[in-house]
């Protein structure tokens, strides 16, 4: 939906141009607390900070740009690229993942803000080999075509049922509206949480 | 998006500090250098689209653990600013005394951002005018002060009929200031010399001659909480939209009655989708009190409510779809089992 992505090539060619200018790359804790406000004003905001992100039950540790969203950090520092990104402006859902039991869009999250949260991805719902139910469902109910959307789909629908917003088709189409589908596979979508919705109840 | 310093505040006090200190003299408050983070659905993406420029964020989270109360206790309401919208709009108390505040807010937006966006954020979404958020436009007098207007002649059938000036006419988008301002909310603002209190519908300004100022906040002011005076279990938010759900409104309508003995004692009318600000009719609201309801009625009302309205090319629309929706949210809250 947006073209816009000017963020990353801009980060790109600043680092670059300092790395060619010799200038030193210095770990800096930018993210701790507001100790002297004139004193953080000092700092450079261009330099990596460091992060710890728990992902799916794992604490990784990453240096990055403070720009970084949840979304790209999992997608292009963790190697986790199971949530998408489609409009990169919270309006599609493809990015959708649970941030302790609630869901979010990662792509307007910024992963310095999310430090210390319990962040769960698509690939955190197995259970080894055993596809968590509403995985399942969506197989069996044959609920997407081109799939893009679909680890997002998921993520929401998870937590859709655990609130208590799938007890009817009126429900769950309301409460999955912040997922977009292009192949509008919606009506497939439905039956696949209304499918899930009692066993993940159950626990 | 452009760099920034990540500051996270662990109180009240640090933010406020860590917000003034990085404030520019004499710039509105919504281009300040530094703008408080809480749940970043506007800020990351407007900094995304290069509209909001801060060269430091304020992470005001960890506040959350006193700012996010929802109290409910008598009469009176009292929502911390950092509580969820989802919390709110899914409160059991909210929905059973204050519909229209928990349909706002259940109307409002998707569920997962939602989940993310704060009360007090929420008030403070800036405008989904096309002309704002696209810095290919040059004209945006809201975003380039004294730069002109591309929506007045432009494709502008989502914006304003109320509340415009000749400098701008880009429309207030939220659902949930609409309730705050029918209720007589009042705002708690919290700041460099303690908290001040006034009342909500002093926060937000009318374009006028200045349509880049937005509010009466100033830099290093944090929203801290709202406060509703009453319960108003006759009230209804009634939502008009291009789709049925997850989208922004073409016209609302926040309405809330006082009934007794077939009487309307005391009327509320806002609307949203429709004006610059959060807009109260109190035109509207005088020729209902001390009325019987009937449809007529109704309809005298909703016509006072868009006496002033000014439509334009492809907007004017707006002021019949207006008047039917506060036509029908009257009836609806006419009716309500209380």
């Amino acid at each position: 939906m947006s073209d816009k992505s000017s963020s990353r090539s801009s980060g790109f060619d600043r680092r670059a141009f300092m790395a060619g200018a010799g200038i030193a790359l210095v770990p800096l804790t930018a993210r701790a607390a507001v100790q002297d406000p004139t004193q953080a004003a000092a700092q450079d905001p261009a330099l990596p900070v460091e992060v710890t992100l728990r992902v799916n039950g794992q604490d990784k540790r990453l240096r990055i740009d403070a720009r970084t969203t949840v979304l790209d950090a999992l997608r292009e520092h963790m190697g986790l690229t199971g949530s998408k990104k489609g409009c990169d402006h919270g309006q599609c859902g493809a990015c959708t993942v649970l941030i302790g039991d609630r869901r979010v869009v990662s792509c307007l999250t910024l992963a310095l803000a999310a430090e210390g949260q319990e962040i769960t991805t698509i690939e955190g719902l197995a259970t080894g080999d055993r596809l968590h139910p509403m995985q399942q469902a969506f197989i069996d109910n044959d609920a997407f075509q081109c799939g893009y959307c679909t680890p997002g789909q998921i993520m929401s629908a998870v937590a859709c049922v655990k609130e208590g917003h799938a007890g009817s088709d009126e429900d769950i189409r309301e409460y999955m509206s912040g997922n977009i589908c292009r192949c509008a596979a919606y009506p497939n979508i439905v039956a696949a949480v209304k499918q899930a919705a009692p066993d993940i109840m159950k626990g | 998006m452009r760099s920034f310093l990540y500051q996270r505040a662990t109180d009240p006090g640090m933010a406020v500090q860590a917000l003034s200190a990085a404030a520019a003299a004499n710039n509105p408050l919504t281009q300040a250098a530094a703008q408080p983070l809480a749940g970043g659905t506007t800020l990351i993406d407007l900094m995304k689209l290069d509209v909001m420029r801060p060269a430091a964020i304020v992470d005001i989270n960890p506040l959350a653990r006193g700012w996010s109360g929802i109290e409910t206790g008598g009469e009176k309401l009292r929502l911390g600013a950092l509580a969820k919208m989802s919390d709110v709009a899914a409160h059991a108390d909210i929905q059973r005394h204050y519909p229209v505040i928990a349909n706002s807010l259940r109307l409002a937006a998707s569920a997962q951002l939602r989940n993310m966006a704060t009360l007090g954020g929420n008030v403070m979404q800036r405008t989904r005018c096309s002309y704002f958020r696209d810095t290919s436009y040059d004209n945006c007098n809201k975003r380039i002060p004294g730069s002109g207007c591309a929506a007045m002649d432009g494709v502008n059938r989502m914006h304003a009929v109320l509340g415009t000036s000749d400098q701008c006419i880009a429309t207030y988008p939220g659902d949930f200031a609409q309730a705050l301002i029918a209720l007589d909310a009042t705002v708690e603002i919290t700041g460099k010399s303690g908290t001040r209190s006034m009342p909500f519908a002093q926060l937000h300004k009318a374009p006028g001659n200045t349509p880049d100022i937005e509010t009466t906040l100033q830099p290093g002011e944090l929203i801290s909480a709202f406060s509703i005076p009453r319960r108003w279990p006759r009230s209804v938010y009634l939502k008009a939209r291009d789709r049925q759900s997850y989208e922004f409104a073409l016209s609302s309508a926040a309405i809330a009655l006082d009934v007794q003995d077939g009487m309307i004692r005391d009327a509320r009318v806002a609307l949203g989708g429709v004006a610059t600000v959060p807009w109260r009719a109190r035109e509207a609201e005088s020729l209902l009190k001390g009325q019987k309801f009937d449809d007529g009625l109704a309809r005298r009302a909703a016509d006072a409510a868009f006496a002033d309205a000014k439509g334009r090319q492809h907007n004017s629309f707006k002021i019949s779809l207006g008047k039917r929706l506060v036509a029908r949210a009257l009836q609806q809250a006419s009716t309500m089992e209380v």
